[in-house]
């Protein structure tokens, strides 16, 4: 008995040493619990308050702090969930439309939100909440939504209108534009639409085209300060694939940039013949068109007010109006990018929200990263299998900053303490 | 049970363990040489031209690339799978619930051989488990299906 004691003991010694260094997780993937698993700047607090809600895109914080967060698709039938915040924990009050969809905005008394094709609204009572969820006033119906790019994202000014997002149902026109004659996407899409916020039963024509050669924009944004409407562009993609001879994998990962542009009526951002080099800092002349990646673009069209690393995907804008943080922080930028899949072989990146410094209405000084660690493990980050990608950004009452993740439903709070 | 017994059950154990390994290993089916090739070969057109939708993992991107693990389109028939390289797509597609919006190029230009390939590396990863897809096969739906531009 005790020879087999002796042969048995180091065969199981070892067995166990094995199995502890299979299962031993390399350092590198260790994941901060504290912060929700978010990385902040000193001062910052980040908590988790839901999680699981389905696809949350935008969401709205009301002066209650109820929150509405619009869903892409439907979970249980119902695309906006209200919930109910409080220390830190958010609780679900109710959830409504049979829709789903990105854009959701609260003005002058009223919820709007956005299906793919359709923009509704639902009228408050005096606690911000929605009397007759059931039946709202259609105000936009009919826009185009040929699958790519279809969510609408929504925006309204001071004079009673909104802002429509209408995406381009192409790369890069192509497929539509053959003989390079000019871009047929850009009669009905690839721009921004403006329509009277208060008038049932618009269709896409009675809307006016505000600005055009926008390939497609998520985060957009009416910058109070100096009364202006502020987008995000999502830039093309595949570069590299399309103009092997022109582009290098690594350009092609970098290029184009994602921009924030600063419309007014009839501006014209240049897709499809224009696209933004963040390296060389200037509007350049696309591939398509006769480009050769040197060759500027004519200068008639917008130039954005920033530039981002390619493929980040901003999905979410906000100017920060609040006190809670720090003064730099006032009427700055906060984007939320969704994060890449365009940037193979080279790391997917992005899946980080960004504060970008603002003086006087505009851009003012480099970008940094303000909140990072949404995607988890380096791993899932660099293969594109991000945990959870940030969306949508809120203001709350307090000040507090609200983030949505569309991948796994959580809600993120961001607060700073001195 | 003396320890004389377990030791040489022990023994035993790993013997037969050894043979079986080797046995699975050695074992393989007639032409299951042309399948690796044609595995390696397709790995290499999927890097070059399939990969940065469908992602290295095959799980393509939520609400715009289609995923490649386990969906009828790739597991089931391998003609219209083949039409889907030739012609690209520009559906609305439903896999396991999900919509995905982002249309795909044709890719016509590519040689019946890389179809073969490309599609036998993908019939055969991402957890996939099905028949490989010769050239000819290819071949075939190329000359019978008008190649739309």
């Amino acid at each position: 008995m005790k020879k087999l004691f002796t042969l048995v003991l180091p065969i199981a010694a070892l067995t166990g040493f094995f199995l502890f260094n299979a299962f031993k997780k390399p350092i590198d993937n260790f994941v901060d619990t504290a912060n929700a698993g978010l990385t902040l700047p000193a001062g910052f607090n980040a908590a988790e308050i839901a999680d699981n809600l389905g696809d949350a895109r935008h969401l709205v914080v009301t002066p209650q702090n109820d929150i509405y967060v619009h869903l892409a698709g439907t979970r249980n039938g119902k695309g906006i969930v209200v919930l109910h915040e409080s220390g830190n924990k958010a609780t679900e009050k109710t959830a409504f439309a049979d829709y789903g969809g990105t854009g959701i905005y609260i003005k002058n008394g009223y919820l709007y939100a956005s299906s793919n094709t359709d923009v509704f609204r639902y009228k408050l009572n005096a606690r911000y909440e929605v009397i007759n969820p059931a039946h709202p006033e259609r105000i936009i119906t009919g826009l185009v939504a040929k699958r790519m790019h279809q969510p609408k994202a929504i925006c309204l000014d001071n004079n009673g209108n909104i802002y429509v997002n209408i995406g381009a149902y192409s790369n890069i026109c192509s497929d539509y534009d053959k003989d390079k004659k000019g871009c047929p996407v850009l009669n009905d899409a690839a721009g921004i639409w403006e329509f009277k916020a208060n008038r049932p039963n618009q269709k896409q024509n009675d809307g006016v085209r505000y600005a055009t050669g926008l390939r497609n924009v998520v985060g957009m944004a009416w910058n109070q300060q100096d009364n202006q409407l502020f987008v995000m562009q999502h830039g093309r993609d595949a570069l590299h694939d399309l103009y092997p001879n022109l582009y290098t994998v690594h350009q092609s990962a970098e290029l184009p940039a994602e921009c924030m542009f600063a419309l007014k009526k009839g501006s014209n951002a240049g897709w499809p013949y224009v696209y933004y080099d963040w390296m060389q800092h200037k509007n350049m002349l696309g591939p398509e068109y006769g480009g050769d990646g040197k060759k500027g673009a004519d200068p008639k069209y917008l130039e954005p007010v920033a530039a981002y690393p390619g493929h980040y995907a901003p999905d979410g804008l906000l100017f920060y109006t609040g006190n809670q943080f720090p003064a730099k922080y006032k009427n700055g930028a906060f984007i939320a990018f969704h994060g890449s899949w365009n940037r193979a072989p080279e790391p997917q990146a992005g899946y980080c929200v960004v504060f970008q410094p603002f003086k006087n209405g505009r851009p003012s000084g480099k970008w940094e990263v303000f909140a990072d660690g949404f995607a988890g493990t380096s791993e899932q980050k660099a293969s594109g299998r991000a945990v959870h990608r940030p969306c949508g950004l809120a203001q709350g009452p307090d000040g507090s900053l609200y983030v949505s993740d569309d991948n796994h439903g959580t809600i993120y709070k961001i607060t700073y303490k001195k | 049970m003396s320890a004389k017994r377990v030791i040489i059950l022990l023994l035993l154990l790993i013997l037969v363990c050894a043979g079986l390994y080797y046995f699975l290993k050695g074992h393989r089916k007639p032409g299951s040489e042309n399948i690796e090739a044609s595995v390696n070969n397709g790995k290499k057109v999927y890097t070059q031209v399939c990969l940065a939708c469908h992602m290295a993992d095959g799980g393509g991107v939520p609400h715009m690339n289609q995923p490649l693990s386990n969906t009828s389109y790739v597991l089931g028939d391998k003609a219209t799978l083949v039409k889907i390289v030739l012609n690209g797509f520009n559906e609305d597609v439903q896999i396991n619930g999900k919509t995905y919006s982002n249309n795909m190029t044709p890719h016509a230009d590519l040689s019946d051989q890389q179809i073969a390939d490309v599609l036998t590396y993908v019939r055969k990863s991402f957890g996939n488990k099905a028949s490989a897809v010769t050239a000819s096969e290819v071949k075939k739906v190329r000359m019978i299906s008008p190649i739309k531009n």
